[in-house]
């Protein structure tokens, strides 16, 4: 079981070795033909997902788009094991999902850190639940560092900033060094600038440690900026409708010709797709 | 690409950097003389009010009120030359000025309306002085009662949070447990502890027992009410970030759950506080020989109003100095929750 760290320059990431204890398998995702149904209230169902197949690859990282309540969100769920499909298969490397797992990290627009611990308390958490605080403990400190959150390790959340929240609750998603995470809009709610930092943010810490990764997003040129694929979801119940490759070199120019091509030709599709769902 | 992100100020000031500083301490300015000085004057005040003004009640002795009088404006006093020696004081004593001064005037006052100008009379509005002579008679009496009443508080209190904490959280967390634990609640939580003395009396033998039981009774229903309550009204997407961390259920349990829960806790811990004043006054008026109920109506039977008002001062004294120090502890355990829920 060897974990290859990619791009790992020794800075940082040398010291952060992966923990034996967590599945280390490829850390490819593979989806065939998952469904999700939800009961409404009044007992009718409510199709989010239908016979959904996509397949990521280990190190990728893949952007969702799509319409509200096209089932994004949903499809992080299932992959993080916190909901189970009705149908249909998931699989992250040789195994299936059946449950949460610290494998599969997963970040919320809403920072979501628990506002009783301090930032290095919800930074550990996840070693703290797995019983292997003790012998990580330096760890903590660089996931700290790498987050640049030295200096606020004491202070609550609700003394942060909505950018340094969001900061800690990525360095709290990767303190298990998941071999897949899963972002939920994750800097949705970050003003612009905050935005752009925190995207070669994720960006530096995926090149770093080759980490599969998965990002919802409402924001075209985010998915463009950060992924190598986009894959383009229909609402109602949601299908993968088109998976884009984004053959962009990095670091990408947000305002290179090339980039804003693509977004046209995105921003074209997303209207199509949401005219279809109006038609008859 | 080392260090890209540095952010360019803390966003709170530590409580190191809030402490005074000599040089930054502003002057007191003519107000805050006053706010200083005020306490010493008005008991000053007070005690001439006291010797110089005719009697229009019996005095039977006449030296502990102006004891207490010369005291407040000592201490007070020596504050005010504390804070111009050391600065740090300052604001405190600034502060709290102008209420140590109302004591003082509610004092007077107190003086002027029974002893001086007697608009109310004996026996059943005694004025300071025999109030205060009252305490300092049956001193001993009375801290053996307070100790009485301690212990009785304690073992009644500290069950019932005890068996209020665990029912709450087996409540909150377990659908079986919740299934059948809400009718026995519904049916047992509304009476009224101090309906169930004589009931108590009959259950646990001897004079201790029913008293803690009947206060135990009293404070497990808020408490396990509210502990029930937040556990149930926990964000499930702590427990899905906590599940994903890879937690297991002892962590969402204990780490996650109560912690979140801890606010509604503390409501019912202070509910369930003043529950027991209640519940520990009545219960020492029936059937036993000690605590400060006791005292109170065994004072009220020899019709000694200035011991029955001394005694309620006492207990004035006595519970809020244990609400604050439960205040303290919420303070304390809830320090990461400010700017959530203040109360």
């Amino acid at each position: 079981m060897k974990i290859h760290v990619m791009a790992g320059n020794g800075e940082l990431m040398g010291n952060l070795q992966p923990h034996a204890d967590v599945p280390d398998e490829v850390s490819a995702v593979l989806i065939r033909e998952a469904s999700k149904i939800f009961h409404a209230a009044d007992g009718s169902e409510v199709p989010a997902l239908n016979r959904l197949s996509l397949s990521v690859d280990a190190g990728e990282m893949l952007a969702l788009i799509g319409p509200s309540g096209c089932g994004k969100s949903t499809l992080l769920r299932l992959i993080a094991g916190l909901d189970q499909p009705t149908s249909g298969e998931l699989h992250v490397g040789a195994a299936p999902v059946i449950g949460p797992g610290p494998e599969r990290g997963l970040m919320f627009q809403d920072p979501n850190l628990f506002p009783w611990l301090t930032v290095r308390g919800n930074i550990q958490a996840g070693l703290v639940a797995r019983g292997v605080l003790h012998r990580h403990r330096q760890e903590v400190e660089e996931f700290i560092r790498l987050v640049g959150l030295e200096g606020f390790a004491k202070v609550y959340p609700h003394q942060l900033s909505s950018g340094m929240a969001q900061r800690a609750a990525l360095a709290r998603a990767l303190v298990n060094h998941p071999k897949v995470l899963l972002l939920d809009e994750p800097l949705g709610a970050l003003d612009q600038f905050t935005r752009m930092r925190m995207q070669d943010e994720v960006l530096r810490v995926w090149e770093k440690r080759g980490t599969t990764m998965i990002l919802v997003s409402h924001d075209i040129d985010e998915a463009i900026y950060m992924s190598d694929r986009i894959a383009i979801m229909t609402p109602r119940p949601g299908r993968i409708e088109r998976l884009i490759e984004v053959a962009l070199p990095r670091p990408r120019q947000r305002s290179s010709p090339q980039f804003l091509e693509l977004r046209g030709a995105i921003l074209e599709m997303l209207h199509l797709a949401g005219k279809a769902e109006d038609g008859p | 690409m080392a260090s890209p992100f540095v952010e360019p100020a803390p966003p709170v000031a530590s409580p190191r950097e809030t402490r005074w500083d000599r040089r930054t301490v502003a002057p007191l300015g003519a107000r805050g003389v006053a706010a200083v000085l005020s306490p010493v004057i008005a008991a000053l005040l007070a005690l001439l009010v006291h010797d110089v003004l005719p009697n229009r009640q019996i005095a039977l002795s006449t030296w502990l009120y102006p004891l207490l009088l010369e005291t407040l404006a000592a201490v007070t006093l020596a504050l005010a030359i504390a804070q111009r020696v050391w600065p740090r004081f300052r604001a405190k004593v600034r502060h709290y000025g102008p209420l140590l001064a109302g004591v003082s005037v509610w004092l007077c006052i107190w003086d002027l309306w029974t002893l001086k100008l007697a608009w109310a009379r004996l026996p059943h509005f005694p004025g300071p002085e025999m109030v205060l002579q009252g305490i300092w008679e049956d001193r001993e009496m009375l801290v053996e009662s307070a100790f009485e009443s301690l212990q009785r508080l304690g073992a009644g209190y500290f069950s019932g949070v005890a068996l209020g904490l665990l029912a709450g959280v087996l409540m909150g967390w377990f659908h079986n447990v919740r299934y059948w634990g809400t009718p026995v609640m519904k049916v047992l939580g509304p009476i009224p502890a101090t309906a169930l003395v004589a009931t108590a009396m009959a259950i646990f033998p001897g004079s201790f027992l029913p008293g803690p039981a009947l206060i135990a009774f009293a404070v497990w229903f808020p408490v396990t009410m509210l502990t029930m309550s937040g556990i149930m009204n926990v964000p499930t997407s702590y427990f899905d970030v906590a599940r994903t961390l890879g937690a297991r259920r002892g962590y969402l349990i204990f780490r996650v759950a109560i912690p979140a829960a801890l606010p509604s806790i503390f409501i019912g811990l202070f509910i369930g506080l003043m529950a027991s004043f209640l519940v520990l006054v009545v219960a020492e008026t029936v059937g036993v020989q000690n605590g400060l109920g006791w005292y109170l109506i065994w004072q009220l039977g020899w019709a000694e109003y200035d011991k029955m008002w001394g005694v309620l001062f006492i207990m004035i004294a006595f519970f809020s100095g244990i609400l604050t120090l439960l205040f303290k502890v919420r303070d304390r355990v809830l320090g990461w929750q400010k700017g959530v829920i203040r109360w």
